[in-house]
């Protein structure tokens, strides 16, 4: 008998022509221009960060766009233990989302210079470019964030975003 | 069986979405659908979507498209990997359930990013089949050489079969592919994918679609003439391709004959992406050309959103029916390769 076979690879390539759409388009391209740019919900007034198509919690197109800083809060993080391919940062780091401050929505961004026994909720922070002659239409434009010298923000200030 | 009825539909379809995603194309169109019944996504016992993620390339892209309905506070909802068409399948068998009275459906779907023929052999079997590529479009150049070759059908029918599609398709604003032409012309235009020619294919759209049941006496407050589904029913053919007669559609068959076609129904919406398919289709519902009217949208030949083509169906004969342009319809759709899957419904005017 021959042996029995277990497995095959069968190879799957797709390319595809990508549209972020109208509300996150206006986010991307003020990325590339070194602006933080949320848009907010018509009907509950939150502001997203980033926007993709509309308010998730009514429904609705987005309205105007809200200029947002380049500081925030840390709503809450994880602490990343686990080895996976492709990482490109040393075990252990932190996830932080962030409420930037303006915003109603959380981002996930990477967390430097502050030890995984440090991180807290409420600890403040700033984005951290990239050199602006690599600036593209990215999110990725954020290499990370790191802790501003300040008192925590209130649990008051971020409840709503966790 | 719950009676239940169509009482909203809207659409939107488009050759290519250059500006708007998922969730913009959606928007707009779930609030045409709800507008004239007056009702919110919360008023609404159950909400089901039809789609695909490999349309977009993008995993959990299904997700992302609940943010169109507004699901907050949250609701009762469910996701067909198919067209909508099934998805509305689904509802009207929740709505048989008794303790709920309205339904929202919808679909979506950009065909234009990816290489749509591609995306639909990832549907293929993954071992033996999907590994060489068959796309769509061969897949269906197939099954007409076959037609042909049975004697069941030459490449005038199928000429025949896409000048009605434009010429009907004059009336449909949503339509890509409309007008007058001449069957002859359309012989003379070079082979694609033999035996087809390009008119053969139906177009690359972006589009979607909402539809609205409501069950008995509810459908009757939020409509003064809802469109009933009289009998609903869907089949399936066998897996490979290889291992069918692909110039008959017994599933299309089976499942005409459980809902029961009436011999005078006055309209027919067909879910054929390939005009070849549309002649397979209407031989397995028994349908007679001369009394009732094909495809008056043009179907899917003049729009072919993927994932939303079959809820446009049902979209279209309830326009029509109520416009006064028919009493009843019937309504086919269509999944997998070469008409692998298929569903028929019968739907009515009346109180
Ligand atoms: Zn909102």
């Amino acid at each position: 008998m021959s042996e029995p076979i277990t497995g095959i690879t069968t190879p799957i390539r797709m390319e595809y022509r990508y549209t972020p759409g109208t509300a996150t388009s206006l986010f991307l391209r003020a990325m590339k221009e070194g602006r933080f740019e949320g848009r907010r919900c018509p009907s509950c007034q939150k502001v997203y960060f980033p926007p993709r198509g509309g308010c998730s919690m009514c429904g609705v197109e987005f309205a105007e766009s809200v200029p947002l800083k380049n500081t925030g809060t840390i709503a809450t993080y994880t602490v990343v233990n686990v080895n996976f391919a492709n990482r490109t940062v040393d075990l252990p780091y932190v996830v932080a989302e962030v409420k930037f401050d303006g915003a109603d929505v959380t981002t996930s961004l990477l967390l430097k210079g502050v030890g995984v026994d440090e991180v807290r909720q409420g600890m403040r922070v700033e984005a951290k470019w990239i050199p602006e002659d690599e600036w593209d239409f990215s999110l990725a434009n954020i290499s990370h964030v790191e802790a501003l010298d300040e008192p925590d923000a209130p649990l008051e200030s971020y409840k709503d975003a966790i | 069986m719950r009676d239940v009825a169509i009482v909203s539909f809207a659409q939107h379809s488009q050759r290519r979405e250059d500006s708007r995603n998922e969730i913009e194309i959606l928007l707009p169109v779930i609030r045409d659908a709800l507008a004239p019944i007056g009702l919110k996504t919360q008023d609404m016992g159950f909400t089901v979507s039809g789609s695909t993620d490999y349309l977009a390339g993008q995993a959990f892209a299904f997700v992302s498209a609940l943010d169109a309905v507004g699901p907050w506070p949250p609701i009762s909802e469910s996701h067909v990997e198919m067209d909508g068409a099934f998805a509305l399948y689904e509802a009207w068998v929740r709505l048989q359930h008794g303790d709920i009275d309205t339904a929202l459906v919808y679909s979506f779907g950009k065909s234009s990013p990816g290489d749509v023929g591609r995306v639909l052999a990832l549907q293929l079997e993954p071992y033996l089949l999907g590994p060489l590529w068959p796309d769509a479009v061969s897949l269906a150049a197939l099954q007409a050489r076959a037609l042909l070759d049975s004697g069941k059908a030459t490449e005038k029918d199928f000429a025949r079969v896409v000048a009605r599609s434009r010429r009907n398709a004059r009336s449909n604003p949503f339509a890509q592919l409309q007008g007058d032409v001449d069957e002859a012309a359309l012989l003379e235009e070079p082979l694609y994918a033999d035996p087809f020619r390009l008119h053969d294919l139906p177009p690359v759209t972006d589009g979607a679609a909402c539809i609205i049941l409501a069950a008995g006496d509810r459908a009757r407050e939020l409509s003064d003439n809802p469109v009933w589904i009289k009998g609903i029913d869907h089949r399936i053919d066998l897996q490979a391709p290889g291992s069918r007669d692909l110039t008959v559609s017994p599933s299309t068959k089976l499942a005409a004959e459980k809902v029961g076609i009436p011999a005078d129904v006055d309209l027919a919406e067909i879910h054929a992406p390939f005009s070849s398919q549309e002649l397979i289709l209407i031989e397995a519902l028994g349908l007679d050309e001369s009394k009732t009217a094909i495809n008056p949208s043009g179907g899917a030949l003049a729009a072919n959103a993927v994932m939303v083509a079959g809820l446009q169906r049902f979209g279209e004969a309830f326009n029509r029916i109520q416009a006064g342009d028919g009493k009843n319809a019937v309504v086919h759709a269509t999944g997998g390769p070469c008409l692998q899957q298929n569903l028929v419904a019968v739907l009515e005017a009346g109180k």
